[in-house]
Protein backbone atom coordinates (compact mmCIF):
# COMPACT_ATOMS: atom_id res chain seq x y z
CA UNK A 1 0.00 0.00 0.00
CA UNK A 2 1.70 3.17 -1.20
CA UNK A 3 -0.70 5.92 0.41
CA UNK A 4 2.03 6.84 3.14
CA UNK A 5 2.45 9.97 0.62
CA UNK A 6 -1.15 11.30 2.16
CA UNK A 7 -1.92 11.30 5.64
CA UNK A 8 -6.21 11.42 4.74
CA UNK A 9 -6.88 7.92 6.12
CA UNK A 10 -6.02 9.02 9.45
CA UNK A 11 -8.27 12.16 9.16
CA UNK A 12 -11.05 10.41 7.48
CA UNK A 13 -10.88 7.63 9.84
CA UNK A 14 -11.28 10.32 12.93
CA UNK A 15 -13.96 12.01 11.09
CA UNK A 16 -15.93 8.42 10.55
CA UNK A 17 -15.53 7.85 14.35
CA UNK A 18 -16.40 11.27 15.56
CA UNK A 19 -19.61 10.76 12.81
CA UNK A 20 -20.37 7.21 14.37
CA UNK A 21 -20.41 9.04 18.22
CA UNK A 22 -21.81 11.82 17.24
CA UNK A 23 -24.90 10.23 15.29
CA UNK A 24 -25.57 7.57 18.26
CA UNK A 25 -24.78 9.86 21.58
CA UNK A 26 -24.88 13.51 20.83
CA UNK A 27 -28.95 13.86 19.91
CA UNK A 28 -29.70 12.47 23.49
CA UNK A 29 -26.85 14.15 25.30
CA UNK A 30 -28.08 17.27 24.15
CA UNK A 31 -31.72 16.75 25.24
CA UNK A 32 -29.98 16.07 28.78
CA UNK A 33 -27.99 18.68 29.23
CA UNK A 34 -29.94 21.62 27.17
CA UNK A 35 -33.35 20.50 28.41
CA UNK A 36 -33.78 17.94 31.08
CA UNK A 37 -32.01 19.25 33.89
CA UNK A 38 -32.07 23.27 32.77
CA UNK A 39 -36.00 22.90 32.69
CA UNK A 40 -35.84 20.80 35.85
CA UNK A 41 -36.82 17.62 34.31
CA UNK A 42 -34.63 16.15 36.29
CA UNK A 43 -31.76 16.97 38.92
CA UNK A 44 -27.98 16.59 38.53
CA UNK A 45 -24.92 17.77 40.64
CA UNK A 46 -22.24 16.21 38.13
CA UNK A 47 -21.36 13.75 41.07
CA UNK A 48 -21.34 11.00 38.16
CA UNK A 49 -19.06 12.65 36.50
CA UNK A 50 -16.01 11.92 39.01
CA UNK A 51 -16.55 7.91 37.89
CA UNK A 52 -13.91 6.98 36.30
CA UNK A 53 -15.34 5.05 33.25
CA UNK A 54 -17.76 8.37 32.92
CA UNK A 55 -14.64 9.98 32.16
CA UNK A 56 -13.35 7.70 29.53
CA UNK A 57 -16.52 7.73 28.13
CA UNK A 58 -17.10 11.63 27.62
CA UNK A 59 -13.57 12.20 26.56
CA UNK A 60 -14.83 9.58 23.39
CA UNK A 61 -18.05 11.64 23.27
CA UNK A 62 -16.79 14.61 23.00
CA UNK A 63 -12.96 14.77 21.25
CA UNK A 64 -14.13 12.46 18.48
CA UNK A 65 -16.78 14.62 17.46
CA UNK A 66 -14.01 17.34 17.00
CA UNK A 67 -12.75 15.70 14.65
CA UNK A 68 -15.42 14.73 12.76
CA UNK A 69 -15.99 18.54 12.92
CA UNK A 70 -12.38 19.83 11.91
CA UNK A 71 -12.80 17.49 8.85
CA UNK A 72 -15.88 18.46 7.30
CA UNK A 73 -15.89 22.28 8.57
CA UNK A 74 -12.03 21.89 6.60
CA UNK A 75 -13.52 20.68 3.25
CA UNK A 76 -16.68 23.30 4.12
CA UNK A 77 -14.47 26.22 4.15
CA UNK A 78 -12.32 25.14 1.24
CA UNK A 79 -15.71 24.45 -1.00
CA UNK A 80 -17.02 27.83 -0.12
CA UNK A 81 -14.55 29.90 -1.69
CA UNK A 82 -11.65 29.85 0.51
CA UNK A 83 -9.13 27.58 -1.19
CA UNK A 84 -6.38 30.13 -1.36
CA UNK A 85 -5.75 29.79 2.54
CA UNK A 86 -6.32 26.12 2.65
CA UNK A 87 -3.21 25.52 4.47
CA UNK A 88 -4.10 27.87 7.01
CA UNK A 89 -7.54 26.55 7.20
CA UNK A 90 -6.30 22.83 8.42
CA UNK A 91 -3.97 24.49 11.10
CA UNK A 92 -7.40 26.00 12.45
CA UNK A 93 -9.74 22.89 12.34
CA UNK A 94 -7.21 20.07 12.86
CA UNK A 95 -5.35 22.70 15.49
CA UNK A 96 -8.50 22.98 16.96
CA UNK A 97 -9.49 19.55 17.67
CA UNK A 98 -5.78 18.35 19.08
CA UNK A 99 -6.12 21.95 21.08
CA UNK A 100 -9.73 20.48 21.91
CA UNK A 101 -8.21 16.97 22.78
CA UNK A 102 -5.94 18.12 25.31
CA UNK A 103 -8.36 20.41 27.06
CA UNK A 104 -10.74 17.79 27.29
CA UNK A 105 -8.55 15.77 29.34
CA UNK A 106 -7.32 17.99 31.31
CA UNK A 107 -10.33 19.27 32.64
CA UNK A 108 -11.74 15.40 33.14
CA UNK A 109 -8.77 14.79 34.69
CA UNK A 110 -8.84 17.85 36.80
CA UNK A 111 -12.60 17.37 38.30
CA UNK B 1 -4.62 7.83 -35.80
CA UNK B 2 -3.87 10.52 -32.82
CA UNK B 3 -6.22 12.65 -30.95
CA UNK B 4 -7.58 15.76 -32.50
CA UNK B 5 -7.73 18.57 -29.34
CA UNK B 6 -9.76 21.27 -29.25
CA UNK B 7 -7.69 24.37 -29.80
CA UNK B 8 -7.75 25.55 -26.00
CA UNK B 9 -7.68 29.24 -26.76
CA UNK B 10 -11.35 28.93 -28.27
CA UNK B 11 -12.72 27.01 -25.02
CA UNK B 12 -15.49 28.82 -22.99
CA UNK B 13 -14.97 28.47 -19.24
CA UNK B 14 -17.63 28.86 -16.99
CA UNK B 15 -16.59 30.02 -13.51
CA UNK B 16 -18.50 27.90 -11.12
CA UNK B 17 -20.11 30.58 -8.42
CA UNK B 18 -19.37 31.33 -4.85
CA UNK B 19 -23.07 30.46 -3.92
CA UNK B 20 -23.26 27.30 -5.84
CA UNK B 21 -24.95 25.76 -3.02
CA UNK B 22 -27.73 27.83 -3.14
CA UNK B 23 -28.47 27.14 -6.51
CA UNK B 24 -30.65 23.88 -5.98
CA UNK B 25 -32.27 22.22 -3.17
CA UNK B 26 -29.69 19.05 -2.73
CA UNK B 27 -26.34 21.62 -2.64
CA UNK B 28 -28.31 23.33 -0.02
CA UNK B 29 -29.47 20.11 1.82
CA UNK B 30 -26.20 19.24 1.79
CA UNK B 31 -24.35 22.34 3.18
CA UNK B 32 -26.78 21.97 6.08
CA UNK B 33 -25.92 18.29 6.87
CA UNK B 34 -21.97 19.95 6.92
CA UNK B 35 -23.01 22.46 9.36
CA UNK B 36 -24.75 20.00 11.29
CA UNK B 37 -21.19 19.56 12.41
CA UNK B 38 -20.83 23.22 13.69
CA UNK B 39 -23.48 22.77 16.21
CA UNK B 40 -22.43 19.38 17.39
CA UNK B 41 -19.06 20.79 18.39
CA UNK B 42 -20.33 23.77 19.65
CA UNK B 43 -22.56 21.63 22.01
CA UNK B 44 -19.86 19.34 22.87
CA UNK B 45 -17.80 22.45 24.03
CA UNK B 46 -20.62 24.01 25.98
CA UNK B 47 -21.01 20.76 27.62
CA UNK B 48 -16.83 20.60 28.87
CA UNK B 49 -17.61 23.96 29.90
CA UNK B 50 -20.26 22.82 32.50
CA UNK B 51 -18.02 20.15 33.32
CA UNK B 52 -15.07 21.95 34.05
CA UNK B 53 -17.31 23.92 36.68
CA UNK B 54 -17.01 20.63 38.99
CA UNK B 55 -13.97 21.52 39.52
CA UNK B 56 -14.59 25.01 40.78
CA UNK B 57 -16.98 24.21 43.27
CA UNK B 58 -20.75 22.48 43.41
CA UNK B 59 -22.04 26.13 43.33
CA UNK B 60 -20.23 26.85 40.21
CA UNK B 61 -21.95 23.66 38.60
CA UNK B 62 -25.30 25.06 39.58
CA UNK B 63 -24.54 28.26 38.61
CA UNK B 64 -24.05 27.47 34.98
CA UNK B 65 -27.26 24.62 34.80
CA UNK B 66 -29.21 27.71 35.42
CA UNK B 67 -27.67 29.77 33.05
CA UNK B 68 -28.32 26.79 30.80
CA UNK B 69 -32.18 27.54 32.03
CA UNK B 70 -31.93 31.32 30.06
CA UNK B 71 -34.40 31.57 26.59
CA UNK B 72 -31.35 31.80 24.56
CA UNK B 73 -29.50 28.85 25.26
CA UNK B 74 -32.90 26.69 25.75
CA UNK B 75 -33.17 27.94 21.60
CA UNK B 76 -29.22 27.05 20.89
CA UNK B 77 -30.02 23.55 22.10
CA UNK B 78 -33.08 23.92 20.27
CA UNK B 79 -31.63 24.29 17.07
CA UNK B 80 -28.38 22.20 18.28
CA UNK B 81 -30.42 19.17 18.33
CA UNK B 82 -32.27 19.86 14.80
CA UNK B 83 -28.71 20.13 13.30
CA UNK B 84 -27.45 17.33 15.48
CA UNK B 85 -30.86 14.45 14.60
CA UNK B 86 -30.21 15.70 10.72
CA UNK B 87 -26.46 14.57 11.14
CA UNK B 88 -28.15 11.10 12.91
CA UNK B 89 -30.25 10.48 10.25
CA UNK B 90 -28.03 11.59 7.22
CA UNK B 91 -24.75 9.13 8.74
CA UNK B 92 -27.31 6.25 8.94
CA UNK B 93 -28.16 6.73 4.94
CA UNK B 94 -24.90 7.07 3.98
CA UNK B 95 -23.95 3.85 6.29
CA UNK B 96 -26.54 2.17 4.17
CA UNK B 97 -24.51 2.86 1.26
CA UNK B 98 -21.39 2.25 2.42
CA UNK B 99 -21.42 -1.17 3.91
CA UNK B 100 -23.55 -3.35 2.21
CA UNK B 101 -25.28 -6.40 4.72
CA UNK B 102 -26.36 -9.61 3.35
CA UNK B 103 -28.23 -12.15 5.24
CA UNK B 104 -26.72 -15.18 3.52
CA UNK B 105 -26.65 -14.57 -0.56
CA UNK B 106 -29.34 -11.48 0.08
CA UNK B 107 -28.69 -7.91 -0.04
CA UNK B 108 -30.40 -6.19 2.75
CA UNK B 109 -32.23 -2.68 1.38
CA UNK B 110 -30.91 0.28 2.06
CA UNK B 111 -33.99 1.60 4.07
CA UNK B 112 -34.00 -1.26 5.99
CA UNK B 113 -30.21 -1.02 7.06
CA UNK B 114 -31.15 2.73 7.54
CA UNK B 115 -34.26 1.65 10.00
CA UNK B 116 -31.70 -0.64 11.89
CA UNK B 117 -29.20 2.40 12.53
CA UNK B 118 -32.29 4.21 13.90
CA UNK B 119 -33.65 1.46 16.09
CA UNK B 120 -29.81 1.10 17.72
CA UNK B 121 -30.32 4.70 18.15
CA UNK B 122 -33.40 4.59 19.96
CA UNK B 123 -31.70 2.05 22.32
CA UNK B 124 -28.92 3.67 23.10
CA UNK B 125 -30.12 7.29 23.65
CA UNK B 126 -32.56 4.70 26.27
CA UNK B 127 -29.81 3.13 28.19
CA UNK B 128 -28.09 6.47 28.27
CA UNK B 129 -31.01 8.29 29.81
CA UNK B 130 -31.30 5.48 32.10
CA UNK B 131 -27.20 4.84 33.27
CA UNK B 132 -27.62 8.65 33.69
CA UNK B 133 -30.72 8.42 36.02
CA UNK B 134 -28.93 5.86 37.99
CA UNK B 135 -25.48 7.24 38.28
CA UNK B 136 -26.45 10.69 38.87
CA UNK B 137 -27.17 10.48 42.32
CA UNK C 1 -56.66 24.29 -34.20
CA UNK C 2 -53.03 25.46 -33.99
CA UNK C 3 -50.40 22.85 -33.62
CA UNK C 4 -49.08 23.06 -30.20
CA UNK C 5 -45.69 23.96 -29.45
CA UNK C 6 -43.20 24.50 -26.29
CA UNK C 7 -39.98 27.16 -26.27
CA UNK C 8 -36.59 25.76 -26.03
CA UNK C 9 -34.07 28.28 -24.68
CA UNK C 10 -30.95 26.65 -25.68
CA UNK C 11 -26.87 28.21 -25.53
CA UNK C 12 -25.42 28.85 -28.42
CA UNK C 13 -21.42 29.60 -28.75
CA UNK C 14 -19.62 30.48 -31.93
CA UNK C 15 -15.70 30.51 -30.79
CA UNK C 16 -14.92 32.49 -34.12
CA UNK C 17 -17.65 35.05 -33.19
CA UNK C 18 -18.71 35.28 -29.53
CA UNK C 19 -16.90 36.89 -26.48
CA UNK C 20 -19.24 34.23 -24.65
CA UNK C 21 -22.31 32.06 -24.52
CA UNK C 22 -25.70 33.75 -25.65
CA UNK C 23 -28.91 32.26 -25.54
CA UNK C 24 -31.00 31.75 -28.64
CA UNK C 25 -34.92 30.78 -28.47
CA UNK C 26 -36.70 28.13 -30.94
CA UNK C 27 -40.49 27.54 -30.92
CA UNK C 28 -41.08 23.84 -32.16
CA UNK C 29 -44.35 21.50 -32.30
CA UNK C 30 -44.79 19.60 -29.21
CA UNK C 31 -45.46 16.25 -29.65
CA UNK C 32 -46.19 14.19 -26.31
CA UNK C 33 -43.37 11.28 -27.63
CA UNK C 34 -40.60 13.93 -28.03
CA UNK C 35 -37.69 13.98 -25.85
CA UNK C 36 -35.53 16.52 -25.61
CA UNK C 37 -33.22 15.36 -28.40
CA UNK C 38 -35.92 14.99 -30.92
CA UNK C 39 -36.89 18.56 -30.46
CA UNK C 40 -32.97 19.44 -31.00
CA UNK C 41 -32.89 17.58 -34.21
CA UNK C 42 -36.17 19.49 -35.67
CA UNK C 43 -34.46 22.66 -34.61
CA UNK C 44 -30.94 21.39 -36.42
CA UNK C 45 -33.32 19.72 -39.18
CA UNK C 46 -35.94 22.17 -40.38
CA UNK C 47 -35.54 25.15 -38.30
CA UNK C 48 -31.33 26.18 -37.91
CA UNK C 49 -28.62 24.21 -39.35
CA UNK C 50 -26.26 25.89 -37.22
CA UNK C 51 -26.79 24.36 -34.08
CA UNK C 52 -24.29 21.71 -32.45
CA UNK C 53 -24.89 19.26 -30.21
CA UNK C 54 -23.40 15.26 -29.69
CA UNK C 55 -25.71 12.67 -30.01
CA UNK C 56 -26.21 9.07 -31.65
CA UNK C 57 -27.38 5.66 -30.21
CA UNK C 58 -31.06 7.93 -28.88
CA UNK C 59 -31.70 5.31 -26.79
CA UNK C 60 -29.72 6.02 -23.40
CA UNK C 61 -26.91 3.22 -24.11
CA UNK C 62 -24.15 5.40 -26.17
CA UNK C 63 -23.62 7.95 -23.18
CA UNK C 64 -23.69 10.95 -26.38
CA UNK C 65 -26.54 13.24 -25.86
CA UNK C 66 -25.87 14.82 -21.49
CA UNK C 67 -26.77 18.25 -21.45
CA UNK C 68 -28.14 20.16 -18.63
CA UNK C 69 -31.98 20.66 -18.89
CA UNK C 70 -33.31 22.70 -17.13
CA UNK C 71 -30.55 22.91 -15.00
CA UNK C 72 -30.34 19.53 -14.40
CA UNK C 73 -27.44 16.81 -16.10
CA UNK C 74 -29.78 14.93 -17.93
CA UNK C 75 -29.40 13.05 -21.45
CA UNK C 76 -31.69 14.67 -23.89
CA UNK C 77 -33.23 11.52 -25.09
CA UNK C 78 -34.24 10.20 -22.19
CA UNK C 79 -35.95 13.90 -21.20
CA UNK C 80 -39.43 14.18 -22.55
CA UNK C 81 -41.05 16.91 -23.53
CA UNK C 82 -44.28 16.62 -21.39
CA UNK C 83 -42.40 16.81 -18.43
CA UNK C 84 -41.54 20.10 -18.86
CA UNK C 85 -44.49 21.19 -21.13
CA UNK C 86 -46.25 23.91 -21.05
CA UNK C 87 -42.89 25.57 -19.76
CA UNK C 88 -40.14 26.68 -21.89
CA UNK C 89 -36.87 24.02 -21.77
CA UNK C 90 -33.45 25.81 -21.26
CA UNK C 91 -30.59 23.24 -22.67
CA UNK C 92 -27.14 24.25 -21.85
CA UNK C 93 -24.22 22.27 -22.23
CA UNK C 94 -22.86 19.83 -19.37
CA UNK C 95 -21.74 22.26 -16.67
CA UNK C 96 -17.75 21.72 -15.30
CA UNK C 97 -16.28 21.43 -18.42
CA UNK C 98 -15.41 24.24 -20.87
CA UNK C 99 -17.58 24.73 -24.11
CA UNK C 100 -16.27 23.93 -27.50
CA UNK C 101 -18.97 25.38 -29.42
CA UNK C 102 -22.99 25.79 -28.64
CA UNK C 103 -24.34 22.31 -26.76
CA UNK C 104 -20.39 20.74 -27.07
CA UNK C 105 -17.93 20.40 -24.22
CA UNK C 106 -14.53 19.28 -24.31
CA UNK C 107 -14.36 16.07 -22.59
CA UNK C 108 -10.61 15.57 -22.60
CA UNK C 109 -10.07 15.89 -18.96
CA UNK C 110 -12.64 13.30 -18.69
CA UNK C 111 -11.11 11.06 -21.49
CA UNK C 112 -7.34 11.48 -19.78
CA UNK C 113 -9.13 10.86 -16.28
CA UNK C 114 -10.58 7.43 -17.47
CA UNK C 115 -7.34 6.10 -18.50
CA UNK C 116 -5.65 7.02 -15.53
CA UNK C 117 -7.00 4.96 -13.50
CA UNK C 118 -5.62 1.81 -15.97
CA UNK C 119 -9.05 0.33 -16.25
CA UNK C 120 -7.91 -3.04 -17.61
CA UNK C 121 -7.33 -6.55 -16.22
CA UNK C 122 -3.78 -6.31 -14.22
CA UNK C 123 -2.23 -9.47 -13.06
CA UNK C 124 1.07 -10.12 -11.26
CA UNK C 125 0.81 -13.54 -13.20
CA UNK C 126 -0.08 -14.41 -16.73
CA UNK C 127 -2.23 -17.74 -16.34
CA UNK C 128 -1.10 -19.42 -19.91
CA UNK C 129 -3.91 -20.09 -22.55
CA UNK C 130 -3.61 -23.83 -21.89
CA UNK C 131 -4.84 -23.68 -18.60
CA UNK C 132 -8.54 -22.03 -19.66
CA UNK C 133 -10.22 -19.49 -18.45
CA UNK C 134 -10.41 -17.44 -15.44
CA UNK C 135 -13.26 -18.56 -13.26
CA UNK C 136 -15.82 -16.43 -11.62
CA UNK C 137 -18.76 -17.31 -9.68
CA UNK C 138 -21.91 -15.12 -9.31
CA UNK C 139 -20.96 -13.80 -5.92
CA UNK C 140 -17.83 -12.91 -7.28
CA UNK C 141 -19.36 -10.84 -10.28
CA UNK C 142 -21.83 -9.53 -8.99
CA UNK C 143 -19.12 -7.63 -6.71
CA UNK C 144 -18.29 -5.17 -9.04
CA UNK C 145 -20.88 -6.09 -12.48
CA UNK C 146 -23.28 -2.56 -11.32
CA UNK C 147 -19.79 -0.74 -11.89
CA UNK C 148 -19.31 -2.12 -15.12
CA UNK C 149 -22.30 -0.26 -16.50
CA UNK C 150 -21.27 3.11 -16.79
CA UNK C 151 -21.55 4.55 -20.09
CA UNK C 152 -19.31 7.35 -19.52
CA UNK C 153 -22.24 9.93 -20.19
CA UNK C 154 -20.57 12.39 -17.56
CA UNK C 155 -23.59 13.90 -16.27
CA UNK C 156 -21.67 12.74 -12.67
CA UNK C 157 -19.20 15.12 -13.77
CA UNK C 158 -21.76 17.95 -13.89
CA UNK C 159 -23.78 17.00 -10.68
CA UNK C 160 -20.66 17.42 -8.80
CA UNK C 161 -20.25 20.35 -7.18
CA UNK C 162 -16.61 19.20 -6.08
CA UNK C 163 -15.15 18.96 -9.51
CA UNK C 164 -16.80 21.73 -10.47
CA UNK C 165 -14.49 23.66 -8.33
CA UNK C 166 -11.81 21.88 -7.96
CA UNK C 167 -10.81 20.37 -11.61
CA UNK C 168 -8.34 18.10 -10.77
CA UNK C 169 -10.69 16.08 -9.21
CA UNK C 170 -10.56 12.36 -10.53
CA UNK C 171 -14.19 12.38 -10.50
CA UNK C 172 -17.09 9.95 -9.87
CA UNK C 173 -16.89 7.83 -13.11
CA UNK C 174 -12.96 7.14 -13.15
CA UNK C 175 -13.25 6.44 -10.02
CA UNK C 176 -16.17 3.83 -9.99
CA UNK C 177 -14.24 2.26 -13.01
CA UNK C 178 -10.84 1.92 -10.89
CA UNK C 179 -13.30 0.32 -8.39
CA UNK C 180 -14.74 -1.43 -10.82
CA UNK C 181 -11.03 -3.32 -11.63
CA UNK C 182 -10.12 -3.18 -8.54
CA UNK C 183 -13.41 -5.64 -6.52
CA UNK C 184 -12.71 -7.77 -10.09
CA UNK C 185 -11.82 -11.13 -8.76
CA UNK C 186 -9.84 -11.71 -12.05
CA UNK C 187 -7.38 -8.63 -11.02
CA UNK C 188 -4.37 -8.35 -9.31
CA UNK C 189 -3.76 -4.57 -9.72
CA UNK C 190 -5.21 -2.20 -7.04
CA UNK C 191 -1.51 -1.31 -5.85
CA UNK C 192 -1.04 0.11 -9.58
CA UNK C 193 -4.22 2.36 -9.04
CA UNK C 194 -2.61 4.34 -5.99
CA UNK C 195 -3.98 7.58 -7.97
CA UNK C 196 -7.33 6.52 -6.43
CA UNK C 197 -5.76 6.79 -2.63
CA UNK C 198 -3.56 10.28 -3.63
CA UNK C 199 -5.16 13.44 -3.35
CA UNK C 200 -7.46 14.35 -6.06
CA UNK C 201 -8.31 10.99 -5.42
CA UNK C 202 -11.30 9.72 -3.30
CA UNK C 203 -10.09 12.07 -0.65
CA UNK C 204 -11.51 15.22 -2.67
CA UNK C 205 -15.18 13.59 -2.56
CA UNK C 206 -17.33 15.34 0.24
CA UNK C 207 -20.10 12.68 -0.46
CA UNK C 208 -22.56 15.23 -2.04
CA UNK C 209 -24.47 12.01 -3.78
CA UNK C 210 -25.39 13.72 -6.80
CA UNK C 211 -23.07 11.80 -9.00
CA UNK C 212 -25.71 8.44 -7.99
CA UNK C 213 -28.69 10.83 -8.35
CA UNK C 214 -28.10 11.97 -11.78
CA UNK C 215 -26.22 8.59 -13.20
CA UNK C 216 -28.92 7.09 -16.03
CA UNK C 217 -27.23 3.72 -15.72
CA UNK C 218 -27.66 3.25 -11.71
CA UNK C 219 -23.86 2.38 -11.16
CA UNK C 220 -23.68 4.42 -7.74
CA UNK C 221 -20.46 6.45 -8.10
CA UNK C 222 -21.12 7.52 -4.53
CA UNK C 223 -21.01 4.25 -3.37
CA UNK C 224 -17.93 3.11 -5.06
CA UNK C 225 -15.49 6.23 -3.82
CA UNK C 226 -17.14 6.01 -0.39
CA UNK C 227 -16.08 2.07 0.03
CA UNK C 228 -13.22 2.76 -1.58
CA UNK C 229 -12.46 5.17 1.25
CA UNK C 230 -12.78 2.64 3.77
CA UNK C 231 -10.75 -0.07 1.96
CA UNK C 232 -7.91 2.25 1.65
CA UNK C 233 -8.40 3.58 5.27
CA UNK C 234 -8.51 0.23 6.88
CA UNK C 235 -5.10 -0.67 4.65
CA UNK C 236 -3.86 2.92 5.65
CA UNK C 237 -4.62 1.81 9.55
CA UNK C 238 -3.47 -2.18 9.12
CA UNK C 239 0.02 -0.93 7.12
CA UNK C 240 0.48 1.68 10.58
CA UNK C 241 -0.31 -0.73 13.30
CA UNK C 242 0.67 -3.78 11.66
CA UNK C 243 3.61 -3.46 9.37
CA UNK C 244 4.53 -7.13 9.20
CA UNK C 245 1.80 -8.37 7.52
CA UNK C 246 2.54 -6.38 4.32
CA UNK C 247 1.88 -8.94 1.11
Amino acid sequence: MTTEKTMEPLWWGLFSAGGVVAAFLVPIHIILVGFAVPLGWTTDTGALYHIWWVKLYLFVLIVLPLYHWAHRFYFTLNDMGLKAISKLLAVLCYGGAIVGTFATAWILLKI
Amino acid sequence: MSAVRPDPSKLYHRKMPATWWLTNWSYFLFMLRELSSVFIAVFLVVYLCQIYQLSQGPDAYNAFTQKLSSLGWILFHLVALLFALYHSITWFQSSAVVLPLRIGERLISRSIVTALHVGAWAVVSVIVVVLFLALKS
Amino acid sequence: MAEPTITLNVTRYRPDKDRAPTTQTYVVPYREDWVVLDALNHIKDQMDGTLSYRWSCRMGVCGSCGMMVNGTPKLTCAAFLRDYYPQAIRVEPLVNFPIIRDLVIDMTDFMDKLKSVKPWIIRKEEKPVSEGEYLQTPAELEAFHQFTQCINCMLCYAACPVYGLEPKFLGPAAIALGYRYNMDSRDQGKDQREIIGNHDGIWDCTFVGECSVVCPKHVDPAAAIQRSKVDTTKNWFQSILMPWGQR
